[in-house]
């Protein structure tokens, strides 16, 4: 359960449309069903008032939507950013990718996203309702009459459960109370990984990779890939369809997704939550997060407007790849 | 059926301004390495994207080895301090991925340093002959 409730957003959205301060809301929308909220562009309190939600459900990260909305919309333009949120937005001011005065950012708190998969390992398919206002989830299916009740924490996504910060580090208004960076252990899976053997890495990530369709959902998702044009969308270039056979090609993707977003990456976590085959994608990243910690000092993209990334700067002194391979925690 | 040897194909990108004329100088001084080891020469070694990497791999290279300029001689000032980031972190990964670490390699080489050029060369055909065929990063589509 959140704990600022969708009547505060809709009151502090329309009171700003009112007073002219922006033109258009970016918020969440119910899909077809209770857990797949879509993200919509809002134009009038009518609209909130009918589609508008604000629930557990409502992972999207709207600041990538910035991008191409800030030059439709006229006049400002309302977005909501959780936590997580601003450190895309800060990344995507700092790479100036959309024009700061035409954003009126509100800082909302975030008690964490449930992943619809692990609802619906506890409550099974078919599920009609989900009902998100009380203390614990209630999950209607076709099944039963009953709703069944599932706690919040149980349920809590991958990504919300390493919650790496709850403090904002941009906004223009903050509704509720602001958090702080955590101390989070979002780096103890890549280490376990980093502790198999080569055989057992290959045969994971064989596993796990193997199930990408090549739908380009992590790429389209991602705050950080804003490129117009991308390497995977050349026709020619063989890459941009899922090869028939298992075979390289697949990993070549994801490791080129990860590598063009190394440094830049906020680890918000985007990737995994869309992948519809359920790829633990945002292990690749978090890789390249912990390297850099670790060779270049520690860094966190997003953090702050104007920081220069990793892997467009340089020291004197920096480790050889040949290296990489000698140090104790690799 | 006669059964061929197995010899390595290794892919060397090789800086322009450096390793390339350092390979011309191995050759002068009628130095061997070995015939397996494919040049590519490439402006500057920063030019060397991770993407030629990885499809030197998909297209049946069994090593890749980038040569460039010593870190504070480059060419185009600190070119090669970026390649030295890039490839840590892409080695790093290609590791993670469970792929062997010997199959890639970065080795800073001048143009007056013909002889270790070829002692590199033959070195690392050396160890990638060892490790076998590239079975992990082979693409079926792109197989001879």
């Amino acid at each position: 359960m959140q704990k600022i409730t969708r009547d505060q957003l809709i009151e502090k959205a329309a009171s700003l449309l009112a007073n002219g301060t922006v033109s258009c809301v970016l918020g969440w929308q119910k899909g077809e069903f209770d857990y797949d909220i879509t993200p919509a562009v809002f134009e009038t309190e009518d609209e909130l008032k009918a589609n508008f939600v604000w629930n557990d459900f409502c992972g999207a990260n709207f600041s990538k939507y910035l991008v191409s909305k800030t030059k439709k919309c006229e006049g400002k333009i309302l977005v909501f950013l959780k936590p997580c949120d601003t450190y895309s937005f800060n990344q995507l001011l700092t790479e100036h990718r959309f024009d700061r005065e035409k954003v009126y950012a509100v800082g909302i708190p975030c008690e964490g996203m449930a992943d619809i998969a692990k609802v619906k390992a506890i409550a099974g398919d078919g599920i009609s309702a989900i009902d998100c206002s009380g203390e614990k989830l209630a999950v209607t299916t076709i099944y039963e009459d009953a709703p069944v009740m599932i706690d919040a924490k149980d349920v809590l996504a991958e990504r919300c459960v390493n919650c790496k910060s709850k403090k904002h580090v941009a906004y223009d208004e903050l509704i509720g109370e602001d958090g702080d960076v955590i101390d989070s252990a979002r780096f103890d899976e890549v280490a376990k990984i980093e502790a198999m053997t080569p055989d057992e890495r290959f045969a994971f990530w064989q596993n796990e990779l193997s199930r990408c369709i090549r739908c380009n959902a992590c790429r389209d998702i991602c705050p950080a890939c804003t490129c117009e044009k991308c390497v995977f969308g050349n026709p020619n270039s063989s890459l941009e369809n899922k090869s028939p056979a298992n075979s390289f090609e697949e990993k070549m993707f994801h490791i080129i997704r990860a590598f063009h977003v190394a440094g830049r990456c906020t680890d918000c976590g985007e990737c995994s939550r869309v992948c519809p085959q359920h790829i633990p994608l945002h292990l690749l990243n978090r890789k390249f997060i912990k390297d850099i910690d670790s060779f270049y000092g520690e860094y966190q993209a997003g953090a702050e407007v104007g920081s220069r990334a990793p892997l467009v700067n340089y020291t004197t002194d920096d480790l050889e790849p040949g290296e990489v391979f000698e140090r104790g925690d690799n | 059926m006669q059964v061929k040897e197995y010899k390595p194909l290794i892919v060397a990108f090789c800086c322009n301004w450096c390793s390339y004329a350092g390979a011309d100088l191995a050759g002068n001084n009628r130095l061997n390495y070995p015939a397996d080891v494919k040049i590519i020469r490439v402006p500057c070694s920063c030019r060397v994207n991770p993407m030629f990497v990885l499809r030197a791999f998909q297209r049946g290279a069994d090593g890749v080895i980038l040569c460039g300029c010593h870190p504070g001689d480059c060419h185009y000032t600190s070119g090669n301090y970026y390649t030295r980031r890039r490839m840590a972190l892409l080695f790093s990964m290609l590791d993670y991925l469970g792929i062997e670490k010997e199959r890639t390699r970065v080795e800073w080489v001048s143009a007056a340093e013909g002889a270790k050029f070829a002692a590199t060369m033959n070195d690392f055909a050396e160890k990638v002959a060892a490790l076998g065929e590239n079975k992990r990063l082979e693409d079926l589509r792109c197989k001879r």
